[in-house]
Parts: structure tokens; C-alpha cells; sequence
């Protein structure tokens, strides 16, 4: 069995728990303890990550590896740093109920399994576990028709894509006879023995994975989901199942599939370069900081598949540093946006931010830094991030995705340095309410992770290497 | 960056020189932020105080790379070199030759110049404009002692950010479509820079740019790194057609922007394809020389003449930038020891005179606010001394000898005229044409009677902008008397780059020579 390679999934799901029974039993308001604990919770699952031996679970169900807990720690890095925002949001929102934290705690827990999945089954329950406390949380505020619209919208079309992969992980299972991912790699070796219903299986389970990720065409959720959702949820939904999504694609590209990479390669180089041209064409229009963020985080995808189209460690080693600094630009990001309310009112408007250099310098400077780490300046962690993509890309001789990456985040750069012109060149509008502690915190950090990330490069990219090193073998 | 202590050996100033003038302007800035006491008007006056002292003392610590500087080494003196990506064989290194030494100097000279002339004109966000300013300069002596193409990469591109506030903040009426123009033409030339950037390290697998140098690349790669470099530089130097973002750049600048932008940013393209284009790619350089006189010539002859079209006496000294700009392209592509040296001594006489010419502006718009040149004429009676100083770099653009101005376009003639005669010829024409439209702006504004009012009551120069023009008017005239006391320091460097340049070019000549016999027999 060698159960104790769950251990911080275990442990995470025994304090969810305990804080459920604690947040019902007790008659005040316990929204504060329950997150607190939630964090705390995050910060054990962590420890316990790190000090984990490696090897299978649960009969070759489970897998502990560098891969699973790189994406494991990046996981509950974004978890952590949402609930952190979300606390006092909610309460301003007056939405700040304690089964929030819970729900995004087991949220966390699902996308942990899907982290360390090496079955097609435990992928599937792991996703499932994700999705629905997603669903529910996208409803959260269940007063604004936008919020349970989105929950809705998000609920209808994810159970559509759930059913995709269901359908894609039968024809597998039907056509191999297994759903281990070790095994089926072992089976797939000699790639011309692989029959077309395998094939069609694999496009579905990508289909249903993009869905996840939200990549072109798969993408029409994400624009109403963030902007319907409550904001706290909206940088939930940016971080940690963005990272949760992708391990598990480059999981099951990487490990079962990866003989087969002349097969899907031509698919994922469609669907990257839809997804970064759709990311920088559509976002120029926008308005609201939340639908911006949303074709922003469509193009960032697009970017970051490019290292699985590559279909080499060196590719996924790219794709593994960008989802680390993309966690953090775009939680900064989201977390200064959240900063965005007046007398009370959260307003999402980027002409609300006029002025904002000038009201609130600090804050301004730190939305700049991620700005320009968005749009891909160097200094900034974005640069690095699309470097080592590029870096991959060309390796394999794949120029097309290299070029068309590199205008479109020429492109790209247009509207991120919009918000930056808004904030500095134009005159101040009314200054923002006070900014909580707590968010202050997540924006500093952020903002020195994606200012400095410079300075500290190669054992992030160290561990990405070791963690993309399970792969494509 | 605490590890770069530790690793000066073999560096003549004994101590990471480089890096401390590359980051003590940081230091500036992070004092400058922390100064959140006081009224705003002590704020501002401290944040002068604490820039003016940063950059005079980066200034004084690259007078010691001046006197330190070894002129009889072409290669790379005062390395430092950091472990960086180790799995990607990237360091931090940092090193000055013969041709960047002397832009380094250039940009820690011009930036204390800048930020005296920016004292009264910048009164709106003192402290950010400061702050702006350093890390404008640390991006800029970054750059040019950069032996690492991703860290070179990394200064050339982050210049972007200070700029781009420094003209959207602090800038004329059209401000934000300059900034955001000069944003994305620049950052879309750079970015297929990285791309062949990326080439090479894959191809070469290392980013280490004296090994680059002297990596061979296919003739079929060189062609098409030497486009990707020519987006890139092209766009910075810039050249004819690409330049239309820089006389709207230029206009739209703060004083202080635009003589940064003319001074040291300009000169970036030029140092970027002397050090990447001709060394590393021989055979593509060699091949596109005709296209790139035939772009130069262009630009000389096209925008001296529209030059003499402007009503606006910032736009007027843009477009003779991109004038003259067209002559050190000329200069670089002619391969031989005097048109790259007489290149290299254009963009040190310009990057002085034509941000001298953009501080006489900014001294008569601080007092008119307006820079159309019809408001103003007379003004040799009330400001003699102005006159004076004003004559001085107008002799220095047109090329008068005893001016700094003379040298480099006469060595880029004479090396020019060992190309082709039509070359020299044509882009000689940019001399005659300077003087017609630098003689037609002089006497419209200093010659004549004075017709408006508000010009009676006109103050000639103060002393702080006595001190800001002090120091280039000793350059001017220094490098126009005594050019060897410059030119010695590139010497070495310029004959070693032609030399490897003639025997690279050989060689394939040779191989494809013996290529031809071989399949022939």
C-alpha cells in the first residue's frame, strides 16, 4: 500500500475536516479561524511534500516524485496566497463565510491528487474533487446573478469537458486494457502498434485537460467565469488549477503518451498558437481589469504549452518555470486589482485606475512591476519565463511557434502598457479605500518575486529541471 | 550580486568596477524611495541632491576605468564573471573593450548633465523622475559593459521601462502616443533579437559574447541572424525607413529625455551592430554592406532634407540625428579601420553635440514654453552668451574642423572613399546639407529683430546652466583639437575587429574556392 506517499493529501483532508465540524458547531463567526487554519493547513501539506520519499502508492495509483511535488508545492503556493486575499475581500463583499476557505482547501486537495495521479481513475477523482468545490465557489456570491451565472456557465461546460476525458480515458482503457500510466507508456513504446481508437481516446483526454487550462478553443468559459466570479475566486481559478491542469497534461503526455508525441505534437502546436494569438488579439478590446486578466491568462497558457509541443524535458523544464512565475505575476496582479474599491464599492473598470501613480504610489509600482513581467520585459520574471520556452522551442526546431510567441507578445504588450498609462500618464481620479494588511502582504511578495526573480534563477530552474527530468524518458 | 565581490582577479582596478557603475545607481534610487518624510518640497529637493551625488559619484568611479584602461589590449579588460544558469552556460559577465569603454564614460558623463538640466524644468514627481533616471542610467553602463548576450539583452531591452515613463509622465501634449510608439517599435525590433540570440546559443551553446565572436556560423544562418539583428538595431539607431518613431519620441520628451534618447540611446543600434553584426556574422555583414549604405544614404540625404522643412526646433534636431546617425552606418559597413573608427568618433561627437543642441533648446522652452522656431528671432541681442555657446555645437553638427564634429565624418569619408566614390560623394552631401539647415535655424532664431514682446524680457544664461554646458563645450572643442587622446582608445580594438573581419571573409573565399576546384576536378 505505502500509504504514508499521501500523507499531506491525508493530513490536508483530515483538517478540512476538522474545520467544517469546528465552523458549524461554533455559534459566532468563524471565518477568520477557519482560514487561518486553512493556511496552516496548507503550510503542513507543504512541509509534508518536502520530506516525502519518493516512489508509488495505493498499487501503482499514486505516484510521489520531484514532478508531483514541484506542482504539489506550486499548488498549495497559489491556494495559500488566494485564501490569504480572499479573507478580507469577502468580508468587504459581505460574502465571508468559513465554508469558503474549506471549499478552496479541498479544492486544493483534489488538484494535489491530480498532481500525483498515475492512473487514469485517480486523475479522473481528482479533477472531479477539484471541480466541484470550483463550481460552488464561482456561485459563492449567490446574490449577484453574475456570480451564480458564472457558476452555472462554469459548471454546465466543465461537466461537458469531464464527460470529453471520461469518454477519451474508456476509449484508452478499451483499446490498451489498462489505465495506468506506466503501463500504458510500457505498451505505447513501439508507437505503429497504436490503434486509432487509442488516438481518438488521447484527443479527448486533451480536450477535456485544455478545457482545464483554458486554451483555444476550449477557452470560452474563461472570460465570464473571472469576471462573474467573485474577484478572491477569480485569482483562485488563475493560479493553483491552471498549475493543477497542466501537471496533469504533461503528465499523461509526458509519461503514457510520449512515444506517441508525433502524433499530438501537431494538435498542441495548433491549439498553443490559437491560444496565444486569441490571448493578445481579444484582450485589446477589454475594459474590465477582470476579462483582461482572463485573455491575458489564455495567452499565458498558450505560451506555456508551448513547452509540452516541444514534447522534450528541456520543453517541459520551460513549461515548469512558467507556471511558477506566472502564479505569481498573475496572483500579484489579480491582488492589486482587488485593491480596487471606492467607498466600499469594488469597481472593475481599468479607467478606474487613472491616477493611480499618483494616489498610491507603492501600489502603482507594484502593478507596473507585474505589468511589465506580464507583457514579457526583461529584469522582470515574465522575460525568463518566455526565454526558457523559447529556449525550447528553437532547440527542437519548431521556429513557428517561437516567432509567432514572440509577436504576439509584442502584441500582448500593447495592452499591459495601456494599464501602465492609464495609472501614470492620466489624471487621478478618485483614490481607492484603504488597502487591507493582508493584501499589501501577497502584493509585496509577489511583487519582489516577479522584481527579483533575476537575481535568484538557476535553483528554480534547477528544480524544474529535476522535476521535468521524470518525463519524456 | 554580493558574490561578484569575490570575483575580480585579473581586473586592473582590483575591485568588480563594472558592476559597482552599473549598480550604484540603484543604490541611488532605493535612497531616493525610502524618502517619504518632509513636505514636497523638501522631498524633491533631497531627491535632486541624491541623484546629482549618485551619478557624479558613478562618474568619478568611471574615470577610473578611463585612466585604468589598458589601450594597447583589443580584447576585454576588467572581467567579472558570476555563475548565473549553470545548466545554460550563462554567467554575469562584464568587461569594457576599446569601443565600450568610451561609451560607457559617454553615458555617465551625460547623465549628471541631465539631471542638473532637469532641476527647475521637472517640478511634477521629482522623486519618480529621479528614480526613473538612474535606473535608466544603470540599464544604459549595463549594456554597454555587458560580454553576456542575455545580460546585454536584458539592459538593452529593460531601457525600455524608464524611458517609456520618462517621456509618458514627464512629456509634452502628445506624450502618450509617443511613449507607447517608441514602445512597441522598439520592443518589436528586440524581440527578433532574442530569437537570434536563441539561435546561437542553441547553435553555439554558450551566450558568452567573445566566444561568439568567434564561432563560425553557416552563411545560410548568418543571412537570416543578420535580419533578426537588423530589426532590432535598425529601429534603435535609428535607420531610414523605421525612424518616424523617434522624431515623435523627441518632440514629446522632457529636455533631459531627449538628450539621453540622442546622447546614449541612439547609440545602442550602432554599438549593437558593430559588436554583434560585423564580428559575429562576417559573410552576411559583407553581403548586406551595399543594402545598408543604400538605407544610410537614404537617410541622410532624405531627412537633412526634411530637416529643413520644420517649424519645430526639436523635430529639426531629430531628424539631422537620424542624418547623422545615417553616417556612422556608412562608417561601420565600410569594414576598414577608418570608417569604423571615424563611426566610433561620430557617435561620441553626437552623443555630446546633439544633446548639447537639445539643451540649448530646452534653455529658451523653459523660459517661452513653445519650440516653434517662428516665436522666436532676435535673441543674439538679449542672450549673447547664448548665442555664443549655441554657435559652438551648431559648427560642431555641420562639421566644422577644430569641432569634434569634423573628425568622425571626415575619417568615414575617407574610409567611405575607399568603398566607392558615389558612397563618400553622397554621404558627404549630409555635411553640406547640415550647414544649410543648421545655418537656416541659427539665423531664424539668435539673427534678426526681436518681434515678440515677452522675447525683450528674455535672461540669458544662469550659472546652473553655465555648469550643465560647461563640460560639453570642454569635450567639444577637446575632441575636435586633440582627437588621438579618444581615438587611441579604440585603436586597438578597431584594428584587431577589421582584422578578424578580412580574415574571416578570406577564408570563406578560400573554402569556397576550394570547394569550386574540388567539384570541378
Amino acid at each position: 500500500m505505502n500509504w504514508t506517499l499521501a500523507l499531506p493529501e491525508i493530513v490536508l483532508a483530515c483538517i478540512g475536516m476538522a474545520t467544517l465540524v469546528f465552523g458549524v458547531l461554533r455559534k459566532q463567526d468563524s471565518t477568520l479561524l477557519c482560514t487561518m487554519f486553512t493556511i496552516g493547513g496548507f503550510l503542513i501539506a507543504g512541509l509534508l511534500v518536502l520530506t516525502r520519499t519518493n516512489g508509488f502508492g495505493f498499487n501503482g495509483q499514486f505516484v510521489a516524485d520531484p514532478f508531483s511535488a514541484f506542482n504539489q508545492i506550486l499548488i498549495l503556493a497559489g491556494a495559500a496566497l488566494s485564501s490569504i486575499l480572499a479573507l478580507d475581500w469577502n468580508r468587504a463583499q459581505g460574502i465571508g463565510r468559513f465554508e469558503f476557505p474549506v471549499l478552496m482547501l479541498f479544492s486544493t486537495i483534489g488538484m494535489m491528487i491530480m498532481a500525483g495521479a498515475s492512473n487514469l481513475m485517480t486523475l479522473y477523482l481528482g479533477l472531479e474533487l477539484m471541480s466541484l468545490a470550483l463550481y460552488v465557489l464561482a456561485a459563492f456570491a449567490r446574490d449577484d446573478v453574475r456570480s451564480s451565472e458564472a457558476g452555472l456557465k462554469y459548471f454546465v461546460l466543465s461537466g461537458l469537458a469531464s464527460g470529453l476525458l471520461l469518454y477519451g480515458i474508456s476509449l484508452v482503457y478499451g483499446f490498451s486494457g489498462t489505465m495506468d500510466l506506466a503501463s500504458l507508456h510500457e505498451l505505447l513504446v513501439r508507437p505503429e502498434t497504436a490503434s486509432a481508437g487509442l488516438i481518438v481516446g488521447i484527443v479527448f483526454v486533451f480536450v477535456g485537460l485544455a478545457f482545464k487550462v483554458s486554451a483555444v478553443p476550449f477557452h470560452m468559459w474563461t472570460p465570464d467565469v473571472y469576471e462573474g466570479a467573485p474577484t478572491s475566486v477569480t485569482v483562485f481559478f488563475a493560479t493553483a488549477p491552471k498549475v493543477a491542469a497542466m501537471a496533469l497534461l504533461l503528465r499523461v503526455m509526458g509519461t503514457s503518451f510520449a512515444s506517441l508525441v508525433g502524433a499530438w505534437q501537431l494538435l498542441i502546436i495548433i491549439v498553443s498558437i490559437a491560444s496565444m494569438v486569441l490571448g493578445a488579439f481579444a484582450a485589446i478590446g477589454q475594459s474590465n481589469v477582470k476579462r483582461l486578466m482572463a485573455y491575458s491568462s489564455i495567452g499565458h497558457m498558450g505560451y506555456a504549452l508551448i513547452g509540452l509541443a516541444v514534447g522534450t524535458a528541456a520543453g517541459v523544464r520551460g513549461t515548469l518555470v512558467y507556471m511558477v512565475i506566472y502564479v505569481f505575476m498573475t496572483g500579484g496582479t489579480l491582488g492589486c486589482f482587488m485593491a480596487m474599491r471606492r467607498k466600499g464599492r469594488a469597481v472593475e473598470q481599468i479607467s478606474d485606475l487613472a491616477g493611480l501613480g499618483a494616489n498610491d504610489p507603492a501600489l502603482a509600482m507594484a502593478l507596473a512591476i507585474f505589468m511589465f513581467s506580464l507583457a514579457g520585459i526583461p529584469l522582470m520574471s515574465g522575460f525568463f519565463a518566455k526565454l526558457y520556452i523559447f529556449l525550447a522551442s528553437v532547440q527542437a526546431g519548431l521556429w513557428a511557434l517561437a516567432i509567432i510567441g514572440v509577436l504576439t507578445s509584442v502584441v500582448g504588450a500593447f495592452y499591459y502598457i495601456r494599464i501602465i498609462k492609464v495609472m501614470y500618464f492620466d489624471a487621478p481620479a478618485e483614490p481607492f479605500d484603504p488597502r487591507p494588511a493582508s493584501l499589501s502582504f501577497v502584493v509585496a511578495a509577489t511583487g519582489l518575486f516577479t522584481g527579483f526573480f533575476f537575481l535568484f534563477p538557476a535553483p528554480i530552474v534547477a528544480a524544474a529541471q529535476s522535476a521535468a527530468s521524470v518525463l519524456f524518458r | 550580486m554580493n558574490t561578484t565581490l569575490a570575483i575580480a582577479t585579473g581586473n586592473a582596478a582590483g575591485f568588480p568596477i563594472l558592476s559597482l557603475i552599473t549598480w550604484l545607481p540603484l543604490v541611488g534610487c532605493a535612497v531616493i524611495i525610502m524618502m517619504v518624510r518632509g513636505d514636497e518640497e523638501t522631498v524633491a529637493a533631497n531627491a535632486r541632491w541624491t541623484a546629482l551625488w549618485t551619478s557624479l559619484l558613478v562618474f568619478v568611479l568611471s574615470l577610473v576605468l578611463w585612466v585604468k584602461f589598458d589601450p594597447s589590449d583589443p580584447g576585454f579588460q576588467f572581467n567579472e564573471h558570476v555563475v548565473w544558469l549553470p545548466d545554460y552556460k550563462v554567467g554575469y559577465s562584464m568587461g569594457v573593450d576599446g569601443i565600450s569603454v568610451l561609451f560607457v564614460l559617454l553615458s555617465t558623463v551625460l547623465t549628471p548633465i541631465c539631471i542638473l538640466s532637469a532641476w527647475e524644468a521637472i517640478h511634477t514627481r521629482v522623486r519618480e523622475f529621479m528614480v526613473s533616471f538612474l535606473v535608466l542610467e544603470t540599464m544604459m553602463v549595463g549594456m554597454f559593459s555587458a560580454t553576456d548576450f542575455i545580460v546585454f539583452y536584458m539592459f538593452f531591452e529593460g531601457v525600455l521601462i524608464p524611458m517609456y515613463l520618462i517621456i509618458g509622465v514627464w512629456g509634452g501634449p502628445r506624450r502618450v502616443y509617443a511613449a507607447v510608439k517608441f514602445f512597441l517599435y522598439t520592443l518589436a525590433g528586440s524581440v527578433l533579437m532574442l530569437l537570434a540570440l536563441i539561435a546561437m546559443w542553441v547553435q553555439a551553446g554558450t551566450t558568452d559574447i567573445p566566444v561568439l565572436m568567434h564561432t563560425v556560423f553557416s552563411p545560410h544562418m548568418q543571412f537570416w541572424l543578420f535580419l533578426a539583428f537588423f530589426a532590432s538595431f535598425a529601429v534603435k539607431v535609428p535607420m531610414w525607413p523605421v525612424h518616424t518613431w523617434l522624431p515623435d519620441a523627441h518632440v514629446e520628451a522632457p529636455t533631459a529625455g531627449s538628450v539621453i534618447l540622442a546622447g546614449v540611446l541612439l547609440k545602442m543600434g550602432a554599438y549593437g551592430f558593430l559588436r554583434f553584426s560585423v564580428p559575429m556574422l562576417p559573410e552576411a555583414a559583407a553581403s548586406f554592406a551595399p543594402f545598408m549604405f543604400t538605407l544610410s544614404v537614404v537617410a541622410v540625404i532624405y531627412t537633412s532634407l526634411v530637416a529643413l522643412a520644420q517649424e519645430d526646433m526639436k523635430k529639426l534636431i531629430a531628424y539631422s540625428s537620424v542624418a547623422h546617425m545615417g553616417v556612422v552606418t556608412i562608417g561601420i559597413f565600410t569594414f576598414n579601420v577608418q570608417g569604423i573608427s571615424g563611426a566610433l568618433f561620430q557617435m561620441l561627437s553626437h552623443g555630446i553635440v546633439s544633446s548639447a543642441l537639445f539643451l540649448v533648446v530646452g534653455v529658451i522652452y523653459d523660459r517661452i514654453h513653445t519650440r516653434e522656431i517662428a516665436r522666436y528671432g532676435g535673441l543674439g541681442d538679449r542672450m549673447p552668451s547664448y548665442a555664443l555657446v549655441f554657435m559652438l555645437f551648431m559648427m560642431a553638427t555641420i562639421g566644422l574642423p577644430g569641432t569634434s564634429g569634423f573628425v568622425g565624418e571626415f575619417l568615414v569619408i575617407i574610409g567611405s572613399l575607399q568603398v566607392n566614390f558615389w558612397l563618400a560623394l553622397l554621404g558627404g552631401m549630409g555635411m553640406i546639407l547640415g550647414a544649410a539647415y543648421m545655418l537656416y535655424l541659427y539665423r531664424r532664431i539668435i539673427f534678426g529683430r526681436i518681434t515678440h514682446a515677452d522675447l525683450r524680457a528674455i535672461l540669458d544664461l544662469s550659472p546652473r546652466e553655465w555648469t550643465v554646458f560647461a563640460p560639453l563645450i570642454v569635450l567639444t572643442l577637446w575632441m575636435g583639437i586633440y582627437p588621438s587622446s579618444f581615438t587611441s582608445y579604440f585603436d586597438a580594438t578597431v584594428g584587431a575587429l577589421v582584422q578578424s573581419h578580412t580574415a574571416a571573409l578570406a577564408a570563406t573565399t578560400k573554402f569556397a574556392a576550394a570547394t569550386l576546384t574540388q567539384t570541378v576536378h
